[in-house]
């Protein structure tokens, strides 16, 4: 009894410091903005004034700022097309890092480069200059106008921004070389005296190990991709917050409507990838 | 010969060697053509740039452009400005988030998942949630512009991706024998000064691998900075994003000559100049970024 006591207060010792961060530069603001979203915020010389509208900013968003529903559109559309390409090109990756090659650190310092260098100002000067398309990829392909609407934007920024959303696999593919060091060789072994082919072995061995980092890989990048400060609806949101009509009660809505979406997105995939991964494979 | 060219299980031939690193070094292509773009066009003359024959090498190593680049970015100041704002809030973080790691790696207590929740939590809240009342709160205060507004949140644990580092620490914590703790215990040494005297000293490298990863990532951040250090010293990032409007002050498009607007090179020199402080720093400690993630033990369980 006065052991479990003692770890109490030792634990909530060493958390204790950012849990009262946590309170003030976690749980305040965000319950503050949760506030602000319900009011008209008007700055004062001295501070703020508040004056409550109830849901009126959350029904302007939704049904008066055409502009907004279709920022958050093609943000979902764009991170649904991004994630795989992310997910898949990290395995590529990873699997081929993982094989005995000579020089192998080197390309492994190369892939996890540019995680380095990221930042959304050096992304917007290398988007404007038209550097992050595939070489070789014509700008603006004629199968292109064939396909349906959403689809077309969300297509059309995959080939835009091809090689920028690679440069978000870099933390990915360290995660995923870290798990297939992990495996067991044993296993493979045991699987080629039992007669496996190498095909085999890499669907009943190689993949089911990569299923739980799967999962963790794509929250990571969905979070990544929805918190990057070039993102149209985070920057959308900004300037909403210093706009004169509507201003900081109206930004507070997009941006808890922007959280919902993610959390729905976040939701969607990660479930969808958990029972993949229980299923093993 | 045949087994020398094709290779056999366990052991790969010539011909798939070739194989694998001509597919390597065609992603590596694709993968770095945005960061070779850079550094060619950062290098070219105006005249170059003109020159439908100049693709990939200019006539001549043009560093007008980053002579110009480095004018327009006050890069003495701004890289001072960006180094503070890295490094500081990075010391604190990783200090602070080794403490949460370490008490949730030691210690067995009611609201340990809670806990867990919360730091989940705040690695997923978009700052866009939070950041108004923080900046209306700082303005009130007189903070906004200046190196506390991010300092503090820092020192509460509160910064930058913080929970990635909880966890690098929970597990490298984790993963450390108790014995040593148990044997200092016994001897009568208090909690905390088990934790500084032994734990610390046994994750050094994880506190390496904090400090790197934290670094770059305040370096690269603009959104939070951009808008708590309003008014304050910009930061490298944020000056890039303020080029085109920092040359034409410098330089006003009516008045300098042709050859002096501000084009592709003198943009791309400015981009360069932005990466290139973490980029050195990568090439130095690159072994701590790449092999960190083994080391922590970073994976999905």
């Amino acid at each position: 009894m006065k052991l479990r006591w003692r770890q109490a207060v030792y634990g909530y010792g060493f958390v204790g410091l950012w849990l009262v961060g946590f309170a003030l530069f976690s749980l305040w603001p965000l319950v503050e903005t949760l506030r602000y979203s319900l009011h008209a915020v008007t700055v004062t010389a001295t501070g703020i004034a508040l004056e409550f509208v109830g849901a009126a900013n959350y029904a302007r968003a939704l049904a008066a700022d055409p502009r907004f529903i279709e920022l958050v559109i093609s943000y979902t559309l764009e991170t649904l097309v991004a994630v795989p390409v992310v997910l898949v090109f990290a395995i590529t990756i990873a699997l081929f890092l993982n094989l005995p090659l000579a020089g192998r650190g080197a390309f492994r310092t190369l892939f996890f480069l540019p995680v380095v260098i990221t930042s959304g100002p050096v992304m917007r000067e290398l988007v404007a200059q038209g550097a992050t398309r595939l070489p070789g990829l014509a700008a603006d392909p004629a199968w292109l106008a064939q396909l349906p609407g959403a689809l077309q934007g969300a297509i059309a920024y995959l080939l835009e921004a091809f090689v920028l959303i690679l440069w978000f696999s870099g933390v990915q593919i360290l995660i995923y070389l870290a798990s297939l060091q992990k495996i067991d060789r044993g296993l493979y072994e045991a699987a080629a005296i039992d007669g496996a082919s190498a095909w085999e072995a890499f669907w009943k061995i190689t993949l089911p190990a990569l299923a739980a980092p799967t999962v963790v890989n794509a929250i990571y990048t969905i979070v990544t991709l929805s918190h990057f400060a070039e993102n149209p609806v985070v920057r959308y949101i900004y300037e909403r917050t210093y706009a004169l009509q509507g201003g900081i009660g109206y930004a507070s809505a997009l941006a808890f409507v922007y959280f919902g979406v993610m959390a729905l997105l976040l939701l969607l995939v990660a479930l969808t990838l958990a029972r993949w991964a229980q299923r093993g494979v | 010969m045949r087994k020398y060219l094709l290779g056999n299980r366990g052991r790969l031939g010539l011909l798939p060697h070739l194989a694998l690193y001509a597919v390597l070094i065609a992603i590596g292509f694709v993968y770095l053509y945005p960061l070779l773009y850079m550094v060619v066009t950062s290098l070219k003359s105006p005249l170059d740039l003109l020159s439908p024959l100049v693709e990939w090498v200019p006539t001549e190593l043009y560093w007008g452009n980053y002579a110009r680049a480095v004018r327009v970015l006050g890069y003495g100041r701004a890289l001072g400005a960006s180094a503070l704002m890295s490094i500081v809030p990075s010391l604190l973080q990783a200090a602070v988030t080794s403490l949460v790691g370490y008490g949730l790696a030691r210690y067995r207590f009611r609201g340990r998942a809670l806990v867990w929740l919360l730091i989940l939590l705040t690695f997923i809240i978009p700052p866009q949630t939070t950041f108004i009342p923080l900046m209306l709160r700082y303005r009130e205060l007189g903070l906004l512009g200046s190196p506390l507004a991010l300092i503090l949140p820092a020192a509460l644990g509160q910064g930058y991706r913080s929970a990635i580092f909880v966890l690098i620490f929970y597990l490298a914590f984790r993963s450390l024998p108790q014995a040593l703790e148990e044997s200092a215990r016994l001897d009568g040494a208090s909690e905390l000064r088990i934790f500084a005297s032994i734990a610390i000293p046994s994750a050094l490298a994880a506190y390496i691998v904090a400090l790197v990863f934290s670094v770059v990532w305040y370096w690269n951040e603009t959104f939070l900075t951009g808008i708590f250090l309003e008014g304050g010293a910009a930061t490298l990032p944020l000056r890039l994003a303020q080029f085109a409007q920092a040359y034409e002050r410098l330089y006003p498009p009516g008045v300098v000559n042709p050859f002096e607007r501000l084009n592709e090179a003198v943009r791309m020199s400015g981009t360069m100049l932005n990466i290139l402080p973490p980029l050195v720093m990568y090439f130095i400690l690159q072994r701590w970024f790449v092999e960190s993630l083994e080391r922590t033990g970073v994976t999905g369980e």
